[in-house]
């Protein structure tokens, strides 16, 4: 295929909407209206409860780093804050934008405002993106949450470990819109009504952060910081960490998730923090089932997915050596067996429409 | 000029639930409420044309299932993002154990 162009508004946009790889009829495994509707059904209680304990956890954490600030003893205490502050909120914003976190919806949007702060991503902005995610998976030009492209900037990935990237742009991004205007890749995909909303977001959570900055200034300290905004670049690492592993190292330009996405089995702390989204195929196959259903949806389609990696360090051991050949060869990608239960992978869908991928 | 058309028995659609009616190059939805009442709308979400028959009906919502796009199904309306236009509805009678539609 050559070179990639990711923007929105490029040569690959136009191909992928002129070949029908754009808003395409994806793969499903075959499930039940009965069970799916099973899996589909919404409560409140999970995610109340993992609510009060990530807040929970949130306030008695940051509470013994100001304790012990400024000593070198306050640290354990902020690093796991930051991991709640930084990477947990991404989980949150995640399964909010989907709606799918609470069956009451104000729930659901009261957490989502608080997580998108926290993660620095306008609410109006990245429920679209996140939207054009779902239509267009890993679709060059398409799809505008890609976290590696092809060929890999590895710094760039190492940076954003610390959320320096992210953080960069997002506060370039904030402050663009705060004085009235959208970037245009933006104005792509954000409907004309829905524009005055990014907007307004934007000014406030630039009075916010001038507050807490002339709040560390009065103090003479960073104090105030370390609570609000830091933690997204000094707890970043995991969300960054397990975001990479959704679809590192596998096809991009494909209408079959079980080609661009990965499965991987977790430890508990890790699942609690980026709230079952190491289901990564079911939920883009099925994006109405809530996270806590996802394990059960798992069990019942698994047989027609390629095996799940068993840890987080063998999906790194995975993909580390896949994205270090797209290096050389931009157009190498992981094609994962499936199992003999498994129907077999819908390349037809794609193939078409932009020839066969080197393997 | 409208007409009444044959679209399915009442004993087809679980209450809370939907199922798809295509006609005449046309697709829609039809939608069994909790209290028992029947309604039809566009079969395709107003956002990205995706039918909706295998979306999740809760009370008197339909979520489209590719981006949680919800309406209100008695009126059409668009109740959350990404959706911003609202579903056309078309009127609908039980007679004899069918369920019919004017369109």
């Amino acid at each position: 295929m050559g070179l990639r162009d990711y923007s929105m508004l490029g040569p690959d946009a136009r191909r992928a909407v002129e070949t029908g790889l754009a808003a395409a009829e994806w793969y499903h495994t075959d499930i039940s209206r009965k069970e799916m509707k099973e899996l589909m059904k919404r409560s409140d209680d999970p995610a109340i409860r993992d609510t009060v304990i990530l807040f929970g956890a949130m306030i008695v954490l940051a509470g013994l780093g100001i304790a012990l600030w400024p000593s070198w003893w306050s640290a354990p205490f902020w690093l796991a804050y930051g991991v709640l502050y930084g990477s947990a909120m991404d989980s949150r914003w995640h399964e909010c934008s989907h709606g799918t976190a609470f069956k009451t919806r104000r729930y659901n949007d009261w957490l989502y405002n608080v997580a998108s702060f926290c993660m620095m991503r306008n609410p109006h902005t990245w429920r679209w993106s996140h939207a054009r995610h779902h239509t267009d998976t890993i679709i060059v030009g398409r799809d505008p949450e890609i976290a590696v492209m092809r060929p890999p900037d590895f710094i760039r990935l190492i940076a954003n470990l610390f959320g320096l990237v992210d953080v960069w742009h997002a506060i370039g991004r904030m402050l663009l819109n705060a004085s009235g205007r959208l970037h245009p890749e933006e104005a792509s995909y954000i409907p004309e009504a829905e524009q005055h909303r990014v907007i307004r977001v934007a000014r406030i959570w630039v009075a916010i952060y001038a507050a807490v900055i002339a709040l560390a200034v009065a103090m003479g300290s960073i104090l105030p910081l370390m609570v609000i905004g830091l933690p997204r670049l000094y707890g970043a690492w995991h969300h960054i960490m397990t975001g990479l592993l959704q679809h590192g190292g596998l096809a991009d330009n494909v209408i079959d998730h079980r080609l661009n996405s990965r499965t991987v089995y977790m430890n508990p702390v890790s699942r609690f923090i980026y709230w079952n989204m190491n289901y990564h195929v079911e939920h883009h196959m099925f994006p109405m089932v809530p996270y806590h259903q996802l394990p059960r949806l798992h069990e019942k389609i698994k047989h027609d997915l390629p095996a799940p990696n068993r840890s987080i360090p063998e999906a790194l051991a995975e993909m580390i050596p896949a994205l270090r050949r797209q290096l050389r060869n931009e157009d190498y990608f992981l094609k994962r067996e499936l199992p003999t239960t498994a129907r077999p992978y819908r390349e037809d869908f794609h193939a078409e429409a932009l020839g066969a991928a080197a393997q | 000029m409208t007409q009444w058309i044959d679209a399915c028995a009442t004993d087809e659609i679980d209450e809370e639930d939907l199922v798809r009616f295509d006609h005449d190059g046309r697709t829609f939805a039809i939608y069994h409420s909790p209290d028992g009442e029947f309604f039809c709308t566009d079969g395709l979400c107003t956002h990205e044309q995706v039918h909706l028959e295998d979306g999740l009906v809760m009370e008197y919502e339909i979520e489209c299932p590719k981006h949680n796009a919800t309406f209100d199904y008695r009126t059409g309306e668009a109740k959350r993002a990404p959706a911003c236009v609202n579903l056309n509805t078309y009127r609908t009678k039980v007679e004899n154990g069918r369920v019919l539609i004017e369109v």
